[in-house]
């Protein structure tokens, strides 16, 4: 499949504002059961979801350059019954409502308390906005994946692996975000943090590592057999029907060198995981909560995320590209 | 239930393209717009066509034989391009079972196309939505037209009849039958599609020459030539005449 810049930028931004909105709700119910203290509301919880919800909408964004026709978008809500992309358009934008909920009730201030845990911790408006926009952020992550899981003959992308390192990925760079900016607004934090993106960054090699092995292995099942339906082990395409390319020959191809794609592969795979992960490891280290450090750690895991974005649609092999093979 | 669909004999098909461009010229003049082209007098042409030939060559040379293939939307039973469209502009009428899409409901978000295994999606680089085969949905029930005219336009341009078009629901249509008859086959059935679209395979042509054709049953002593003359005597055929 041919990479697409404005879906690279859609699914790395939205997973990086779930997983960083999913950083401070951890530490908002943390504060519920008195394991961490409560940060700063308006230079923690508003900015973080601030920020959040300017990756998501950046997301939002860039998704629209995918579309022919963009001013009709409104329409892909319909037909969430049967459609994993029509979940996505109505969980996302439900999950930047929410999260905006939350953000603005600890803003206001507005925070009654409604219910009372056994250890004290207070049930306000904010927990109850900030627990939909949890499960919206987790139900964001399943359908994101499950549009590239769902299709069979796109066998790379066929399997649970698929959803999983969705929301693995998401949350490690999400982490990793929260922990770079708790830095600077909630240093308590910033610990606790770098040790989640620690463990989402290594768990995110093993996903995705997982997915790799599963790929290498993966059989064609459809042949140029099964395509013509002609029973001989020696067909070669001699034509495809016209001189120069189409949509066909543009949309499934990623058209690199097949030493370009190992060589994004282990790029990705440092700058995703071993770099963050040292990083983020030498900053637990260090008794100095390191912001740069963990700035920096992030902004090289998103770009090595980025790459294996890229990675992950140009692996796919689409079945229909068996039928063109012979410009001519 | 009806199921259109065309079967296309592969043993007929001489891949001379005129499926596809009659295709094109019903389609781009139709109510629905046209389908547009890019620089279709330049150096890099293209644009979308509900339907391509392609040619393959099967076998090692010189036992080898070449297979023009056509290839247009398959009409599936069970299509996987309909469920995942967000917006619900790709759709089989339940009717007659042609897979459709909305002109003006499509987004142009391409996922029809990736859930597609057969590749005959193709977006309008001019209307920036999905378009494909509608077995000319927009001929085949116009009552205005003769009833030998009411079929796809690439089934009544092709010269050698190598496309046929029916309902395959019918056991006594003729596409049942060619299928039945000539052992049509379904394209990919390993995805569990159903396409609706059928092929007939290349039948090998040969000379079946048996033993009692080489030997004239009728001249057991293998006597070739002129055979003796009877003798005057003899009866003749008519009594009237001798040999």
């Amino acid at each position: 499949m041919r990479p697409e810049a404005s879906v690279i930028l859609l699914t790395t931004l939205i997973g990086a504002g779930q997983g960083l909105f999913l950083a401070i709700f951890t530490a908002h119910g943390l504060a519920l059961f008195d394991l961490v203290a409560a940060a700063d509301s308006l230079a923690f919880d508003v900015a973080g979801s601030a920020i959040a919800l300017a990756l998501t909408g950046a997301g939002l964004l860039a998704s629209f350059f995918h579309l022919g026709r963009p001013e009709r978008a409104w329409r892909a809500i319909a037909q969430w019954r049967t459609s994993w992309l029509s979940r996505e358009v109505i969980v996302l934008p439900a999950f930047m409502f929410a999260v905006f909920v939350y953000a603005l009730v600890h803003f206001a201030g507005v925070r009654p308390v409604l219910a009372r845990l056994p250890g004290g911790g207070a049930i306000d408006l904010a927990t109850l906005a900030g627990l939909a926009a949890t499960l919206l952020a987790f139900a964001l992550f399943v359908c994101t994946g499950m549009i590239y899981a769902c299709l069979p003959f796109l066998r790379e992308w066929h399997s649970p692996l698929t959803p999983l390192n969705f929301l693995l990925l998401g949350c490690a760079s999400g982490f990793t975000l929260a922990a770079a900016f708790s830095a600077a607004a909630a240093p308590g934090l910033t610990r606790l943090f770098t040790g989640y993106a620690l463990a989402f960054t290594l768990l995110g090699l093993a996903g995705r590592g997982a997915a790799l092995v599963r790929n290498r292995r993966l059989k064609p099942k459809s042949t140029l057999q099964t395509a013509i339906g002609v029973k001989h082990p020696r067909i070669v395409q001699k034509s495809m029907g016209f001189q120069s390319g189409s949509f066909n020959t543009r949309e499934f191809f990623h058209g690199r060198a097949p030493g370009t794609l190992r060589w994004v592969k282990w790029t990705f795979l440092a700058a995703a995981f071993a770099v963050p992960a040292a990083l983020q490891a030498l900053a637990l280290v260090l008794a100095d909560p390191a912001g740069p450090l963990l700035a920096a750690a992030f902004a090289i895991q998103f770009a090595g995320l980025a790459a294996e974005r890229w990675f992950f649609f140009a692996e796919a092999n689409h079945p229909q590209n068996l039928y063109y093979q012979a410009v001519a | 239930m009806t199921q259109l669909a065309l079967v296309i004999d592969l043993n007929v098909c001489v891949g001379c393209h005129a499926c596809v461009t009659s295709c094109k010229q019903w389609n781009t003049s139709g109510a629905a717009g046209p389908l547009a082209d890019v620089n279709p007098y330049d150096a890099d042409p293209g644009g979308a066509f509900f339907n391509r030939v392609q040619t393959f060559e099967v076998g090692e040379f010189p036992d080898t034989q070449t297979v023009h293939f056509p290839k247009s939307c398959l009409h599936c039973e069970d299509p996987p391009c309909v469920p995942v469209c967000p917006t619900g502009a790709s759709y089989k009428r339940p009717d007659d079972g042609i897979v459709l899409v909305d002109y003006d409901k499509c987004i142009g978000c391409k996922y029809c196309s990736w859930a597609c295994p057969y590749g005959v999606r193709e977006i309008d680089p001019g209307r920036k939505v999905m378009t494909k085969c509608t077995l000319c949905v927009d001929r085949i029930h116009d009552a205005t037209k003769p009833e030998s005219e009411r079929k796809p336009a690439c089934v009544l341009a092709c010269p050698t009849s190598a496309r046929l078009f029916g309902d395959i629901h019918d056991p006594e249509s003729e596409v049942s039958k060619a299928i039945r008859d000539n052992a049509g086959y379904a394209l990919m059935p390993e995805w569990g599609t159903h396409p609706s679209n059928h092929y007939l395979p290349r039948r090998r042509t040969a000379m079946r020459v048996h033993p009692d054709e080489l030997e004239r049953a009728d001249n057991p002593l293998k006597v070739d030539g002129l055979l003796p003359r009877p003798s005057k005597a003899d009866p003749s055929l008519d009594d009237v005449t001798s040999w």
